[in-house]
């Protein structure tokens, strides 16, 4: 019993009755003419691990900095836990921010930094003590208390960051960009600790990110901005699979974009698949989708290369088969990359495991190959 | 090879035009006044070989020291001096700190101008500047003047030829010296320093006094240096501002030499404030290699 509800999914954002920890309702931010955030209405829920994702000027930093109290919205309100926290200085807030340079004090020790914002509580000496001691095992950085920021790495600054956030037990953690100056080996072993540690404490960490893996590792919920506004929100695994327009699909990851003409025709009773015509002299693609496409609407297929297969010979098993020739082979040790080139000269990139040594692998430049995908692999986007 | 002779360059200069110049006057210090040219003995002979050179070697003493420490003018004229600049040192850091703060503080594009502003005194003669004071301070001077204009004071205020007009001058002039240490120092401070400090439940006031202060600590030492040790020995503004109670050893030194024309005595307080003033440049050139350290 205890283990059925361990494995019971979390996901408050689809339960009506939840009441989320951070509503943005309407809220938009302008800089002079610069619209930096465009009416954007999002709930963050909590215990959620929320990733804001985006190039930069999307205006998730900004997002970020309104939680923290840095900036007003111009319009709209934001909530948390029910109040409306413009009126309340970024001191008086039960928010803590983790900042992307860190902002550790330069003058005062590792122990110092994190009790710094214990010590503005007036809390007794033991208590901060106790504290301090605490997250400085949280984070494995006992043995560097009495350094100062400078005679310890960057990963142990970023920790020290992190345990400095979380000493107060905010309701909210922001990181902004935590990881940004981390080199990779680093920053993946990093996601897990700062993973372990969200469970751990269970406080709701927002995060802000331009790094789309990081987002994806991570959060629960990812949200794609793009020019102050919110282009989709959902759990990583549906962003990817299901990603609600080229935008999205085309910043996660890497995707092939197939345009064309959809045509519900020659399906007869058949509702759930539609034809997509994307070329002279080339049978259509098959695509599942529900979606209500009057004929010949433009769309466009977002197909993953994994999800695409290379053979010699056609496939009998699959409705689409495109013929082409090996244009390019990106070799990046456990996959590669095939740029396969269509009659029509469009590149559709399919991606293999290397399960075999190189010296063996079964297709070459210039070679002709078949590439397939089932009808349920690509997202029937419109833009 | 090479690198030996590009840093002999800086060498050879400070030892022509710091050390032969302190062992000359060193050397007068031990020696003996005397009504000629030059007007101290002995005098070395090298003519008269190894003997001139011990016989010169002979006749020096430290009977001029030990008159300094007989004579409570000139300790008193020493201690003076330290009051001084000590105070003048804190007023020039009373003033100087909000002007730093304020020019960090300004938008980006005021920052050259208000710089340019600190600078400029630099560009008009010391004398010059210091000669205005007078004018400026003086009884009938344009303080007086203003002030008894807008009916604060009845009678002129009594502020030139006292030590008040000497603390105006020495911070007045070293202002600059304070400023821009203090102002490269808050320059280089991250503003998310004190975005994290508020965020962590500081007020801005109390984020100034944690953060903001102690980051530019450096900044002062070395302002604070940089206006005391020039200010220990000032001679031309307790001179031209001062009256006849002011009492600093850089008059005094002045006086000795010229006035008595007493070179032995005058090198011989030279000779002391020099080494008086080793012990803050030392401490100065300890505090410049703390911050170099801390920043690499």
């Amino acid at each position: 019993m205890a283990d059925a509800a361990a494995q019971q999914v979390f996901a408050p954002w689809n339960a009506p009755e939840a009441k989320p920890i951070i509503q943005f309702r309407n809220v938009t931010k302008r800089f002079g003419d610069f619209t930096a955030i465009d009416d954007l209405t999002l709930d963050i829920h909590e215990k959620e691990f929320f990733s804001l994702l985006g190039p930069s000027g999307c205006g998730k930093t900004t997002m970020m900095r309104m939680l923290a109290g840095f900036e007003t919205p111009t319009e709209g309100t934001i909530l948390l836990d029910g109040q409306d926290i413009a009126p309340v200085p970024p001191n008086k807030r039960a928010v803590n921010m983790m900042f992307q340079s860190y902002a550790l004090f330069p003058h005062l020790s590792v122990w110092d930094n994190i009790a710094f914002g214990l010590r503005r509580e007036g809390l007794d000496k033991d208590r901060i003590g106790n504290r301090v001691e605490e997250m400085l095992r949280l984070v494995q950085l006992g043995k560097f208390a009495q350094r100062k920021p400078h005679q310890i790495s960057g990963g142990q600054r970023q920790r020290v960051a992190l345990a400095r956030s979380l000493a107060k037990a905010p309701k909210l953690l922001l990181l902004d960009e935590p990881l940004g100056a981390l080199d990779k080996k680093l920053r993946q072993e990093t996601q897990f600790e700062l993973m372990d540690i969200q469970e751990t404490t269970g406080t709701t960490f927002v995060i802000v990110t331009h790094d789309q893996e990081e987002a994806m590792t991570v959060s629960s919920r990812v949200a794609v901005m793009d020019h102050g506004k919110i282009v989709q929100v959902d759990t990583p695994d549906r962003i990817y699979e299901e990603p609600n327009s080229v935008y999205v699909a085309d910043f996660l990851g890497d995707v092939n974009i197939i345009r064309g003409k959809a045509s519900r025709k020659d399906m007869g009773a058949d509702t759930d698949h539609v034809h997509i015509h994307f070329a002279e002299g080339q049978s259509p693609l098959w695509a599942a989708t529900k979606r209500d496409l009057a004929e010949g609407t433009e769309v466009a297929l977002a197909i993953r290369p994994e999800k695409v297969t290379i053979t010699r010979d056609r496939p009998t098993d699959r409705n689409n088969a495109i013929r082409g020739k090996v244009h390019d082979i990106a070799y990046l040790g456990n996959i590669s990359t095939y740029h396969v080139e269509l009659p029509g000269g469009q590149i559709i990139k399919a991606q293999t495991a290397n399960t075999r040594r190189v010296a063996r692998r079964s297709f070459t430049w210039e070679d002709e190959v078949w590439l397939s995908f089932t009808d349920t692999a690509g997202a029937v986007l419109v833009d | 090879m090479r690198r030996f002779g590009l840093i002999s360059v800086p060498y050879l200069w400070l030892l022509a035009l710091f050390l032969v110049p302190f062992l000359i006057v060193l050397k007068i210090s031990l020696s003996d006044i005397e009504l000629a040219i030059p007007p101290y003995t002995p005098t070395l002979d090298l003519s008269r070989g190894w003997e001139g050179f011990t016989d010169w070697a002979s006749q020096l003493d430290l009977e001029n020291f030990w008159f300094l420490a007989e004579d409570s003018l000139y300790w008193k004229a020493y201690l003076s001096s330290l009051k001084i600049a000590i105070v003048s040192t804190i007023m020039t850091l009373i003033v100087g700190y909000p002007i730093a703060y304020g020019m960090t503080r300004a938008p980006d594009e005021w920052r050259p101008t208000l710089m340019m502003l600190v600078i400029l005194p630099f560009w008009t003669s010391f004398l010059i500047r210091v000669y205005a004071w007078k004018a400026i301070l003086s009884q009938e001077g344009l303080l007086n003047q203003l002030l008894m204009g807008i009916g604060v004071i009845g009678e002129p205020l009594t502020i030139l030829n006292t030590n008040t007009a000497v603390y105006i001058g020495i911070v007045y002039t070293y202002l600059p010296f304070m400023v821009l240490p203090i102002y490269a120092a808050l320059e280089r401070l991250d503003e998310s320093l004190l975005e994290a400090a508020e965020d962590l439940g500081c007020s801005r006031f109390t984020a100034f006094w944690l953060v903001t202060f102690p980051m530019s600590k450096q900044g002062i030492i070395a302002g604070s240096f940089l206006v005391f040790i020039p200010a220990m020995g000032e001679f031309v503004i307790p001179a031209l501002l001062g009256g006849s109670k002011t009492l600093m050893i850089g008059k005094v030194l002045w006086e000795e030499f010229f006035s008595n024309r007493d070179w032995p005595v005058a090198s011989a307080v030279a000779v002391i404030l020099l080494l008086l003033l080793i012990i803050p440049i030392v401490l100065f050139q300890r505090n410049e290699e703390k911050q170099r350290e801390a920043e690499r």
